[in-house]
């Protein structure tokens, strides 16, 4: 077994044939089928495969770019369970963007942050107010609800709105370190959502328990997004806009700076890192990737109400994170889509069919048991099993491998005074 | 590095592997239906109805009972559209009062070709984004419980509702509290939910417009148990009524605590109280209770009691409030199903000629209500009804109903 | 409003004892276990929770068999307590040797983590068999102690209104006061306790003493769990209705009162309890008099967990505990 993956790992035209081949099975797989869930989620897994490979980070990012914006919906685009995948893939692209944004503070910057889900209810309110004619009611000017183009402007002001909270509740609470920084931040969570709920009186802003219903959906050249499979596009763009920030913010210097807060923050503080705003950085960063999503979640749900941001939410958001591994970033994505998928389609399909069961008198299972609810169970043996026995998740976390003899090299080469570009041969694993 | 870039693999595989049994778990079900019907036509024959309530979480109750007398009118249709060529079955998803989770439901129903109609939602709060994703794929929906006012104001040409609305109870609950109970000063405490807010609101203005005092509208929280607090407010207010908009969980306790507390006023409350659990929760604390429901008592009619007994001999339970209101759902959705598939030729409909034909549909005799839809989808013969509990027994007793010409 | 505020105070003052109470004997187990292994054991509200289903099992398993006619209230109260308190304190037990001793040297994230996954566990795994038991998970108990008594306050003084209390408060109150006056005498006068304050001071030198670490944590936990199990039981017994879900909002107030107290230190945690619950009723009755109606009572949450982090932010170390230098 060994062997055999070391001579594919070793061989680049073995690799290119192997995913080549897969991805041109599983396409036509979904292309010729109906509704199958598993064609759906086998292509989908071709960009694992994609990770496992040893191509270039060029050649990674074309293959999935060209599976994930054409041949998903492509092969999706035959069956009549369209919409149903389109909408299952929308929202794992919103909650993989919640989880790096959530794996910044926590991976990266070693901060629980159990309220996180905060953030993206303001992201949705934000939108949601505005986008409603809810806004009437204290704005003294203009009158609502906006039209669908604003949405594209609304997708930065909820980032913006929400890196702004981040901030806001980041002075008070980076005084605290550990495990009360955790139950700090799920107070904040769960006095926003009840002052969410409440700010119906004196003035109505949120609409309380009400929620904002028929809100506007977002137009482009009069073409009006309604559907999961235009919605896809919108979470594509934004999705890939964040996986490149992260990456690009993790290996730089604030990025090491997080690294470094996370191992030991008074170390990190002796050697010149700025505590307070290294935290505040990554509060912020990880609100926002919340809030934009938040703002494209109310206009596909277009509803919003309180109820959609509990605390279960902000712990399902952890559990990708831990599952896929802290710190990691195609680790958290891989983690974000499985804890997803698993949630809105593999729990209903079991439940459905066990029902079917039931109802034909194959077998009879209690309802008490019924998978669509074991939610919480099935978190809880994640965290469990992760924490004692993988803290590390499914896919690690790696830092890059700085070669010893090449820096000291290059050292010499500066205390003899020549002048010349280091070549850092920095090997990053992506 | 290479062993653990193995595991990392393994794990990773195992995981996916797992996913996808559980998928083709869901797989083989569609299958199986497929084999079922003789293999040809891809199951074409087949005409699914889903059903959408909270089959978990707080409200389990109602939904369940929802569902499963959805689940009773369907099993007895079965025959008729054998005759008719088509196979029907029911697929139960479950909201868990969820907005988010009943649009992924919605989406899934929506998908799913064979589906031609809903009953549902138990919650407004997840029926009115639910029914917006109904109404782009044009899947009838029939409400048994939804009250609030939005459901069908938004005017979508799927959504109907057998039950009567909120700014129809809210208000028939004033006018029985002030006129018939003399209640002057009442204080008003809601569950912070859409549907409690909502049916708050509409009793405190039909009460106002009475000329009634409202001294208190305080909110309380879901899922608590101590509702000292509120009440001690009541306690220093001295109402002449109180009345609570919500659900059963939290009603009960907080009959029960008041009554503890020596507050011996009537309490009264919406639909949201009409459970069994409610009673058992309560216990003799009930007593005085008045309810406003929008469902009729079912074991008045003879028809009922024989529904209320098939019921109980299928299931092994005693009907809930709005069990028989599942039932006439369904009844009133597969009636709209039968005219579109006979104006059809007998051939399979398209959705938007079943949608069309269910909001067609005048003079329906179901179990506790007689059924016609007006053109925003609401029923015309839809009533209040007026309940007190005099013991700790459940069903309480019928005081009054309230029509709506 | 001043007059409003008096004319409820006795009733206020009465059902915020009852709930501060309950808040403090949880808050004990918070306290013991952070001050045992610097922890906070997110699992602990789930105990309590527990308790109270296994509590109210008993008492219907009893009323199913008509026993609880026949014998007396107090002696089924002090029997389902007992029952409880080991059930829950063998969970704690085994909570600990599970989920948190592989875990003692690992960085605290991960430690905060399985305890959340325990506590999901836990709820679920509750809900389901009351669930499977009873068709609902919202399990209703017997009434043991219903009597009211009515308390004339206004003979005191006429700003007073006249209070009424169940008689269940009262044995709330002296179950607890008996609890928590053992534990004290437990902790500071015998031999174990001081191995359990050794171990707290220092886990190490403690070891070197020939003090059992191990025993003494799982001791610790035994006791803590032991109980907040018991502190279900008193608050099915005063609320009468218990759901799975119960353990989580208490569990997070009664951390607030342990932190509000100082946590680590178990008298604190006592008082901080009472405080936290006098002070939440007192919320949830004036605040709508006090702002005019803007602030209604369902910002009760709110307040307490505002509380929580205005004292985390601005004295950690809470009204009686120790400020600690952390080292590097």
């Amino acid at each position: 077994m060994k062997n055999w993956l070391h001579t594919i790992q070793q061989n680049k035209r073995l690799q290119a044939i192997i995913v080549g081949l897969y991805i041109v099975v599983t396409f036509f797989s979904l292309y010729l089928a109906q509704k199958s869930v598993v064609a759906f989620l086998l292509l989908l897994s071709s960009l694992l495969l994609l990770y496992f490979t040893t191509f270039s980070n060029r050649v990674k990012w074309l293959i999935g770019g060209v599976v994930m914006v054409v041949l998903l919906p492509l092969a999706a685009s035959q069956g009549e369970a369209y919409q149903s995948y389109m909408e299952v893939a929308t929202l794992v692209g919103i909650y993989i963007a919640m989880a790096l944004g959530l794996n910044i503070v926590v991976g990266m910057a070693g901060l629980l942050d159990l309220g996180f889900v905060a953030f993206f209810a303001l992201g949705a309110y934000t939108y949601g107010i505005f986008a409603t004619g809810q806004a009437n009611n204290f704005m003294p000017f203009g009158h609502y609800p906006l039209s669908g183009e604003s949405f594209w402007v609304f997708i930065f002001i909820g980032c913006f709105v929400a890196a702004l909270f981040g901030i806001l509740l980041g002075v008070p609470v980076l005084r605290v370190k550990g495990d009360y920084l955790a139950i700090v931040t799920l107070g904040f969570g769960e006095i926003i959502r009840i002052i969410f709920n409440n700010l119906d009186k004196p003035v109505n802003i949120t609409n309380g328990a009400m929620g904002l219903a028929s809100v506007q959906p977002p137009r482009l050249f009069g073409i009006d997004f309604m559907y999961p499979s235009q919605f896809y596009y919108i979470v594509l763009v934004i999705l890939i806009t964040v996986i490149f920030a992260v990456r690009r913010l993790e290996f730089s210097k604030i990025g090491r700076a997080w690294k470094a807060v996370r191992e030991n923050e008074i170390a990190a503080q002796a050697m010149g890192i700025h505590l307070v705003k290294t935290k505040l950085m990554a509060f912020a960063v990880g609100a926002s990737f919340s809030g934009m999503m938040g703002v494209v979640f109310a206009a596909k749900q277009t509803f919003v109400d309180p109820t959609s941001f509990t605390l279960l939410e902000s712990i399902t958001i952890l559990v990708m994170v831990i599952l896929g591994g802290m710190g990691s970033v195609p680790g958290v994505i891989l983690g974000a889509a499985l804890v997803t998928i698993l949630n809105l389609q593999v729990l209903t399909e079991l439940t459905n069919w066990l029902n079917q069961l039931s109802l034909n008198g194959v077998i009879n299972v209690p309802d008490a048991l019924s998978p669509a609810k074991m939610q919480r169970f099935i978190f809880g043996v994640i965290l469990i099993l992760f924490a004692l026995y993988r803290p590390q998740g499914l896919l690690p976390a790696k830092n890059p491998v700085f070669d010893e003899k090449e820096l000291k090299d290059a050292d010499k080469l500066v205390n003899a005074g020549v002048q010349k570009e280091v070549p850092q041969n920095v090997h990053l694993d992506s | 590095m290479v062993l653990k870039k193995t595991l990392s693999i393994l794990a990773t595989t195992t995981l996916a592997v797992g996913i996808l049994a559980g998928c083709s778990g869901g797989q083989k079900n569609d299958t199986a239906n497929n084999g079922g019907n003789g293999g040809g036509g891809g199951g074409s024959n087949v005409i699914k109805i889903a059903t959408q309530t909270p089959l978990s979480g707080g409200s389990a109750t109602l939904g369940e009972s929802i569902k499963l007398g959805a689940q009773l009118a369907l099993e007895e249709q079965q025959a008729n559209f054998e005759k008719l060529g088509f196979k029907l079955e029911l697929v139960p998803y479950d909201d868990q009062g969820d907005p988010k989770k009943g649009v992924a439901n919605a989406q899934l129903i929506g998908a799913d070709k064979q589906v031609f109609g809903v009953v549902g939602h138990l919650n407004s709060g997840v029926a009115i984004p639910s029914s917006e994703i109904y109404e782009k794929y044009s899947i009838p929906m029939v409400s048994p419980a939804n009250t609030a006012t939005d459901v069908t104001d938004r005017g979508l040409k799927t959504v109907n509702r057998i039950c009567a609305r909120d700014d129809f109870q809210g208000p028939a609950g004033a006018k029985f509290a002030v006129e018939k109970l003399g209640a002057k000063k009442i204080f008003i405490i809601q569950d912070k939910t859409a549907y409690g807010t909502g049916l708050a609101e509409a009793f405190k203005k039909g009460a106002e417009e009475l000329g009634a005092q409202i001294l208190g509208f305080e909110g309380i929280t879901v899922g608590e148990k101590d509702f000292n607090g509120v009440l001690n407010q009541v306690l220093a207010k001295k109402p002449d009524l109180i009345y609570f908009g919500g659900l059963y969980t939290e009603g009960g306790l907080l009959i029960k605590q008041a009554r503890d507390k020596g507050i011996t006023v009537p309490i009264m409350g919406g639909d949201g109280l009409d459970s069994s659990t409610l009673v058992q929760i309560a216990g003799d604390a009930v007593k005085n209770t008045y309810m406003t429901s929008a469902a009729g008592l079912t074991t008045v009619t003879d028809a009922g009691k024989q529904f209320a007994e098939k019921y109980k001999q299928k299931f092994g339970k005693e009907i809930e409030s709005y069990s028989a209101y599942g039932y006439d759902a369904m009844g009133v959705l597969l009636k709209g199903l039968e005219n579109a598939i006979k104006a059809n030729g007998n051939k399979l409909p398209t959705r938007q000629q079943v949608a069309e034909e269910v909001r067609k549909v005048q003079d329906y005799q179901g179990v506790v209500t007689k059924v016609s839809f007006d053109e925003k989808g609401d029923n015309k013969y839809a009533k209040i009804y007026i309940y007190k509990f005099d013991e700790a027994k459940y069903p309480a007793k019928l005081e009054d109903e309230v029509s709506k010409q | 409003m001043i007059n409003e505020v008096l004319h409820t105070l006795p009733q206020v003052l009465i059902d915020g004892l009852t709930l501060g109470a309950v808040y403090a004997i949880v808050a004990l187990g918070y306290t013991m276990v952070y001050g045992i292994l610097e922890l906070i054991n997110f699992a602990h509200g789930e105990i309590f929770m527990t308790g109270a289903f296994v509590g109210t099992a008993i008492l219907l398993t009893f009323a199913g068999f008509g026993w609880l006619a026949s014998m007396p209230a107090l002696v089924a109260l002090v029997l389902v307590l007992v029952v409880t308190s080991v059930v829950t304190g063998l969970l704690g037990m085994g909570i600990e040797r599970v989920a948190y001793r592989p875990l003692r040297n690992a960085p605290k994230l991960i430690t905060l983590i399985t305890a959340i996954g325990v506590s999901f566990l836990l709820q679920d795994i509750v809900r389901f068999i009351a669930e499977l038991k009873n068709g609902n998970y919202i399990l209703t108990g017997p009434s043991l102690f219903s009597g009211q008594i009515g308390i004339k306050a206004s003979s005191i003084s006429s700003i007073f209104n006249d209070a009424s209390v169940k008689s269940s408060f009262f044995i709330v109150l002296i179950v607890a006061v008996i609890m928590m006056v053992t534990l004290d005498f437990f902790v500071n006068k015998t031999k174990w306790g001081m191995a359990m304050r050794a171990v707290a001071q220092d886990r190490e030198t403690a070891a070197l003493m020939s003090v059992n670490v191990n025993k003494v944590i799982a001791l610790t936990f035994f006791i803590g769990s032991a109980l907040g199990g018991a502190t279900g039981v008193l608050f099915a017994i005063q609320y009468g209705t218990i759901d799975p879900y119960i353990g989580f909002i208490l569990g997070l107030k009664a951390f607030t009162a342990a932190v509000l107290g100082g946590i680590g230190n178990i008298r604190g945690a006592m008082f901080g309890g009472i405080l936290l619950g006098v002070m939440e009723m007192f919320a949830a009755a004036n605040l709508p008099v006090v702002s005019h109606g803007v602030l209604g009572a369902e910002y009760k949450d709110v307040f307490a967990f505002a509380i929580l982090i205005i004292v985390l932010i601005f004295k950690p170390e809470g009204l009686f505990g120790k400020v600690s230098v952390e080292k590097v």
